[in-house]
């Protein structure tokens, strides 16, 4: 059923003609984006050539050692990345990196486990891929709305710890409200797939040339493989960041800029 | 002696909040007087633990305040911050909260009437309280937890002279009913004479 498509640098090339247009709309609204939008196009083309050799030379050698090193690169990677959104949040690093370590575990662990697909580079790769992607994502907006929330309410936050709260109670509706936002943008994108918008992986499928049944089976272990891989990322980020802002002693640290 | 401080001092950034102080504050009721900036709030988080000098001992009924579990140290001896801070809810939603932490049976009229407030407060949510409705809830969650000490931190900064004097002749009323010390923050020489016997002068 499934025909390969095969695309040419010529036609690759060719989709610059939209940059252009992405670039002239900034450049006739005044909006400042040319440098980046030629920067992100540039770094597109060299990270994604990159991983594709690499993720070439992985299929070919077929061990699931290298497919594993790879998703460390990524997750450690995730992890520095997200750290760049969570300023606010002392020590933000390890939590981060604990939170895409078992997110990405988790997800594949069951995902293989379950039998839904096989232990392999060829499904390995692209699926941790977008699991540690996402769940990267989501807790950087939790971290990033932690350390708002834990900014902006710090006379709450006191007055509560004042009556002899626990850290953990004390911040207990600012972590809830960081993992709820964390969380509801994949929630309500899966609400509306299939209605407003048409998922990648569906899209490619499509392209490649694949059944649309099949196409829409393969999206939906995807989202549902995500909407686990996010909630256990936010969880643990926002579980696990928290207590940095608290000394032992139940105190609210100075604020960390 | 209830609390005393011996050579205390904390810096926060470049400035120097408190600078080798040293003052003993006997059980009863007792004021924190000064210029903004003096010190004076920052002194009461110390005495409940919110924050810990940089340098010096602070000791509560002759004991390290640090050999205290902080927890518990904050139900006995309950802050009542400049900023009323009151938890999404009902007044009476604070109050057993508050009550719970300190694992005290909640007598809400009782509490809300010593705060010099209505039964029929109770059940406002706290969105609709005035800032000296708040205040005053704000002092009915303190006794809530039946404290043996209560900080005050500009308890009346806020409010007009009426309810100014509503909150001062509470505390009046709270010293006389309740076997309760006071710790009183106000920038106000007079309101800290007309309400405790002795004065801490700092800055």
């Amino acid at each position: 059923m499934s025909t390969s498509i095969h695309l040419s640098l010529a036609q690759v090339a060719a989709a610059l003609a939209l940059v252009a247009l992405a670039a002239a709309i900034s450049f006739w609204r005044r909006t400042d984006l040319e440098r980046d939008i030629a920067v992100a196009t540039a770094r597109s083309f060299v990270q994604l050539t990159a991983i594709g050799y690499a993720i070439e030379l992985i299929f070919e050698a077929d061990t699931i050692w290298l497919v594993l090193a790879l998703l460390a690169v990524m997750v450690v990677f995730g992890a520095f990345t997200a750290r760049g959104r969570a300023r606010a949040v002392p020590g933000a690093f390890w939590p981060l990196l604990i939170a895409l370590t078992t997110a990405a575990a988790t997800t594949l662990g069951l995902v293989v486990a379950l039998g839904i697909f096989d232990p392999t580079a060829r499904y390995l790769v692209p699926v941790g891929g977008m699991v540690i992607g996402n769940a990267m994502t989501a807790s950087a907006v939790a971290l990033n709305r932690l350390g708002d929330e834990v900014s902006e309410s710090r006379a709450a936050i006191e007055a509560t710890l004042a009556l002899g709260a626990t850290a953990r109670e004390a911040a207990a509706p600012f972590v809830r409200r960081a993992l709820r936002s964390g969380t509801i943008t994949l929630v309500d994108s899966t609400k509306t797939t299939g209605l407003i918008f048409f998922p990648g992986t569906m899209v490619g499928m499509l392209l490649a040339g694949a059944a649309p049944t099949d196409a829409v089976r393969l999206q939906l272990v995807l989202l549902y493989a995500l909407l686990g891989s996010v909630a256990i990322a936010a969880l643990l980020a926002t579980g696990l960041a928290y207590r940095n802002f608290f000394t032992a002693a139940a105190q609210l640290r100075e604020p960390h800029r | 002696m209830l609390f005393e401080l011996r050579d205390v001092s904390l810096t926060r950034g470049e400035r120097r909040v408190l600078d080798s102080l040293d003052a003993e504050i006997e059980p009863g009721a007792t004021a924190v007087v000064g210029p903004s900036g003096a010190g004076k709030s920052t002194l009461l988080r110390l005495l409940n633990r919110l924050a810990d000098p940089d340098a010096g001992t602070i000791a509560y009924r002759d004991r390290p305040l640090d050999s205290y579990d902080p927890l518990a140290l904050r139900r006995e001896v309950s802050l009542v911050p400049q900023l009323p801070a009151l938890l999404p809810g009902t007044v009476e939603s604070n109050l057993a909260y508050a009550a719970g932490l300190a694992g005290k049976r909640l007598g809400v009229a009782e509490c809300l009437r010593h705060a010099g407030l209505a039964a029929e407060f109770a059940a406002r949510d706290v969105s609709r309280l005035s800032v000296g409705e708040r205040q005053r809830a704000m002092l009915a969650r303190a006794l809530a937890q039946q404290p043996g000490v209560l900080l005050l931190d500009e308890p009346t900064s806020a409010l007009d002279s009426e309810a100014r004097d509503a909150v001062e002749a509470t505390l009046r009323r709270l010293r006389g009913e309740l076997d309760l010390s006071l710790v009183l923050v106000s920038h106000d020489a007079e309101q800290a004479r007309r309400l405790t016997d002795r004065v801490i002068r700092l800055g």
